[in-house]
Parts: C-alpha cells; structure tokens; sequence
C-alpha cells in the first residue's frame, strides 16, 4: 500500500488532472505520435527546437493517469535544455522507472524523481515512458510510429 | 441437490495465496480460471504413472495413456451432448479451433467474393482467423452491428444475409461485455439461408450447460484453461458430415494412414487434424477437470454466477460515476465498467494493490471498445469459487479508487 501511496501521490494526481503544456504548437520543428497498445495511452508531440535546444514541447493525447503526468512532467522539465542534457536525463529516468529508488539519480533528476514508484509496478513501465519515448524518436528523426509494444 | 459454494472454494489451492499482500481475490476468470486440486493432482499422477506416447506403442503404459486421452473424448462428447466421441478434436485452444476451420473448412469451401458473418463483439481470435482467409481467397467479412446495451441486432443480422453467405461465425458469449447471443435463433436463422454457423464458446461452456445438437450448431470451439482445466489444450465440435469434408489442418504423425513419397493417404476424423504428439496430460487434465464440474453441475454453476452477477451489477451500478459498459438482458458473470476521469490501468493499479485481480484494457475485443468510444474498461469476472465478499472487497477498492482520484 506504501508502494500504491507512492505511485498515486498528490503531484501525480495532480499533474493527470491538470496536465502542463496541453496542447499543440503551432509551427512546431518536431511533432510526433506515441501509441502504447496495451492501455490504448495515445499522445502527439509537438516541439520547437533552436540552435540545438528544444524550447517548447506541447502534448495532446489521452492515457492512463502516469502516462499523463510523465508527459507533463517531462515537458516541464525538458524545456529549455539542450539535446545532450536531453538524452542523459531519459537515461536517468530510464533507469529509475525500471530499477527503483537511487538517491544519485534522484537528486539529478530533481522533481522527476517522483515517478520511482511505478517501478514496483512493472506492468505501468510503459505508459510511465511512452511520452520519453516518442520524445526520443522525434528529434531523432526516427520515421517508425512509436509504440510501447 | 444444494451444492455449498464456499467449500468448493478449499478446492483451489492458488486461492489461497496474497497478492501485494492482501488476500487474493480472483475476479479474471474470463482470462483463465484457477484449477481445482484434483486436475492438478491427475497432471502430476499422469506423469509419474502412465507418461507415454499415446496410439502407437504396443506396451502396457502406451495402451494406458491412450485409454486416458481418449476417455476424455468421450467425456466431453458426454458433456456437450454431440452425437459421436469423433467429432470431437483436441486443439490448442479455441483460437486453434477457428483457426482450423478457417483453413480446412474455408479454404476449400470459400471463394472469390464469398461473405463470412461475424458480430462486432467478437474477440480477436474470432475475427483475425477470418480475415486471414478472406485475403486468401479473396472473400469479405459482413460484420453484424450490436445496440447500445451490448446486443446483437437481430434485425440487422437477418438482412446481412445474401446468396453469397459461406459462413456464421459468433461468439455464445462476449468476454468484453458478458452478452450471451440467442444463438440457437441465430442458427435457426443461418440454416434457413444452408449457411453453417460456428460458434465461440471459450466464455460460455465453463458457465453454462451447453447442448451442441439442441442448438444444432456446425462447430462449436472452447478451451480448457477457461473452464478450470489446463492451458494448451482445447476442443473444436464439428458435425461429423462437415469434418468429413475437411482436408487436415496440419501435417505430420498420427493424423495419416500411410505415408509414401508418391502419395499420402489421411487417417479417418478426428485423428485427421490432430497431427503429431497432443498435450495428452493436459487432456487428461482437462478430463478431470470436466468430471469436477459435471459433480457440481452446470445448472448449479450458471445459478451460483447469475447471483453473483445480479449482486455485482447491483453493488456496482450505486457507485456514483460507474458506468456498466454491456448490460444486455442476458449475460454471463462479466462485468465491464468504466469510472468517470480515471483510467481502467490506474483502476487497475489501485485494486492489485488491495489484492484484487481485474482486466483492464481492451480485452482483445478493440471493435467493442470503438463501438462504445472507449479506449479500455475494467472487466470483473466471475467463477464458480467466487462469492459476495470478493464483490465486497471490489466495491471496497473502487471507492479507494475515488479516494485517490477525487
Ligand atoms: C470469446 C473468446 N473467444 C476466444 C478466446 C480465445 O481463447 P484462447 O486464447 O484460449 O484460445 C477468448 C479468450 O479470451 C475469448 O474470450
């Protein structure tokens, strides 16, 4: 139940409620869909990049209540940063979501470090990294439709 | 005779263990249900007493183990009241057994611009099989519509029908919303039009007596593991006139009489389409299994789920911004539902954590889920060893449920 507590806890909730930059740019660099098969979780991406540094990411989509709140939470954290610090933030967040609580990765990974929890949940790995995942295939390119499965 | 449903419950071992610690309660039987110690007893005698390769040897334990798998023909020709043990074929499950009708009986029956009918609740393993042999042969797929609680829409079904009609396929009973069909009238309905009807059991045989010639259906398919069995092993019923047109399925030992290079000549049916070495244990298994429930008996089973169904339906429908999704005016024990702003995975999440095994997703029916606009639902379903304090302990959850979620 600790574990429960954990997954569902107040900024999550909150976050699936009330998801942050919902929605869609208008002249986006980038715009990708994501499709996890499993819960029917479905999300587009739209980002702006400049000189390397993605500045904007909006998401539209309907899903699971940790797909929505990794989505906000992601594009709340990843705005304004630049692809290198991209790619070693997902790996952090990676490695947390599947392997559970590291004090190292969670002091880098500062307010995303709330979703350790689904780790204890293996069956909500996916939808706690489909918005990473499809945020990974559209700045690098990758032409596949994104699915968790 | 009054048959005390709580002691069947000390019949099922697994029942007994904790899910994240909390007791167990099992509500996704219309996936696989628990078995009963005595089929997991038979699996382990059959391999430590009788274990041989069955109509082949010449030995003892060889004669032993083929009277056993063939013991269960007959219990289950018994059991669903076909006509002859032959015209009953072991398969994998019932996904095989659509599967090898599509392939022995369509491919050689079916051709360009032949219709199949199928209904907009069938599972994936009803629908797939059939679309597979539609692009083989060139023939398309008529799908009959549903109504608004879950229904098929009988009016629509009787109008489908054209001269180039080859096939009904449907399902006794939907795992997606627990309909069970008026199939007898559906069939009825199909051999006015000389059009065979293939029916889906794998929801309704472990819940209900089913009769194969008062419903005077062409094939009949179920599984084992649904119906307190083991996994790997399941039933295709097929009218002995139509699996005597069937060429085999698959090739290989058992299902020939004499193998030249010139030329191979076909064992006589079932033999025919059960080609190399079955899953005898599970057979066995399987046997025993079905020995368990015809002791209980079925009348006993569909009365036992019905209450539990009229219970849940009751209990459920007073949580406010629950909605049932199928509520058709007969069902088996499946209820699918949907809470307001919460997503079936996080209800499913909050319930495995108080120990409680639901469904939520799909559940391999994705045409059910677009007809009523949903992306999943949660699905409770019940078995014979359930009782009104796993619907207790459900209700109990889903209101956490709105705890976490208010
Ligand atoms: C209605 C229906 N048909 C067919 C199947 C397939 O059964 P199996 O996977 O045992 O072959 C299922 C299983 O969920 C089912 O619910």
């Amino acid at each position: 139940m600790a574990g429960l507590r954990e997954l569902y806890q107040e900024v999550i909730v909150d976050h699936s409620k009330h998801p942050r930059n919902f929605g869609e740019l208008d002249n986006p660099t980038f715009r990708k869909d994501g499709f996890n098969p499993l819960c029917g979780d479905k999300l587009t991406l739209t980002i702006s990049e400049n000189n390397n540094v993605i500045e904007q990411i909006r998401f539209q989509g309907c899903g699971c209540a940790i797909s929505v709140a990794s989505a906000s939470l992601m594009s709340e954290a990843l705005q304004g940063k630049s692809r290198t610090e991209i790619n070693a933030i997902f790996h952090d967040f990676h490695q947390l979501v599947t392997q559970g609580h590291n004090t190292i990765l969670e002091i880098r990974l500062g307010k995303l470090a709330i979703l350790a929890g689904v780790a204890e949940y293996p069956a909500r790995v996916k939808c706690a990294t489909l918005a990473w995942h499809t945020l990974n295939a559209a700045i690098t390119g990758d032409t596949k439709q994104v699915s968790t499965e | 005779m009054k048959i005390d449903f709580k002691t069947l419950r000390a019949d099922f071992p697994l029942l007994k263990q904790t899910n994240r610690g909390k007791p167990l309660v099992y509500l996704d039987n219309s996936a696989t249900n628990q078995k009963p110690r005595c089929v997991i007893d038979a699996i382990s005698h059959y391999y430590t007493h009788d274990n041989a390769n069955i109509h082949r040897g010449v030995y003892e334990l060889s004669e032993r183990a083929t009277r056993e798998y063939e013991k269960t023909r007959v219990t289950i020709k018994s059991f669903i009241n076909a006509k002859h043990a032959h015209e009953i074929v072991f398969v994998r499950g019932a996904t095989e057994g659509i599967n090898l009708v599509a392939q022995s009986y369509g491919r050689t029956h079916f051709k360009v611009l032949d219709e199949i009918m199928i209904s907009t609740m069938e599972h994936h393993s009803n629908i797939v099989p059939w679309q597979m042999l539609a692009d083989q042969v060139g023939a398309n797929l008529r799908i009959i519509p549903i109504t608004d609680d879950g229904e098929i829409d009988m009016d629509a079904y009787q109008k489908l029908f054209t001269e180039r009609t080859k096939m009904v396929a449907i399902a006794h009973a939907s795992n997606a919303l627990g309909t069970v069909n008026p199939i007898k009238e559906m069939i009825r309905i199909a051999h006015t039009h000389d059009v065979p009807v293939l029916v889906d059991g794998a929801q309704a045989f472990p819940h209900m007596p089913v009769d194969v010639q008062d419903l005077d259906c062409d094939f009949y398919v179920f599984s084992s593991h649904k119906a307190y069995g083991p996994t790997g092993i399941g039933v295709l019923y097929g009218k002995e006139k139509l699996l005597e047109s069937m060429p085999p399925y698959q090739g290989g030992g058992d299902m020939i009489e004499s193998v030249t290079f010139a030329k191979t000549t076909y064992n006589k049916v079932p033999f025919r389409f059960e080609a190399g070495t079955p899953d005898i244990a599970g057979v066995i298994g399987f046997g025993v299994a079905l020995a368990y429930l015809k002791n209980i008996g079925m009348d006993n089973i569909a009365a036992h789920e019905q209450e539990l169904l009229n219970y849940a339906t009751q209990k459920l429908s007073a949580i406010p911004e629950l909605k049932i999704i199928g509520v058709a005016k007969n069902k088996v024990g499946v209820i699918s539902f949907v809470l307001k702003d919460v997503h079936p995975h996080d209800i499913g999440t909050v319930l495995d954590a108080h120990g409680i095994a639901i469904r939520a997703g799909h559940h391999c029916a994705m045409p059910v889920m677009e007809r009523f606009q949903l992306p999943a639902t949660v699905r409770a379903s019940f078995g014979l060893y359930n009782n009104t304090a796993d619907i207790d302990a459900l209700v109990t959850g889903l209101q956490e449920v709105q705890r976490i979620f208010k």
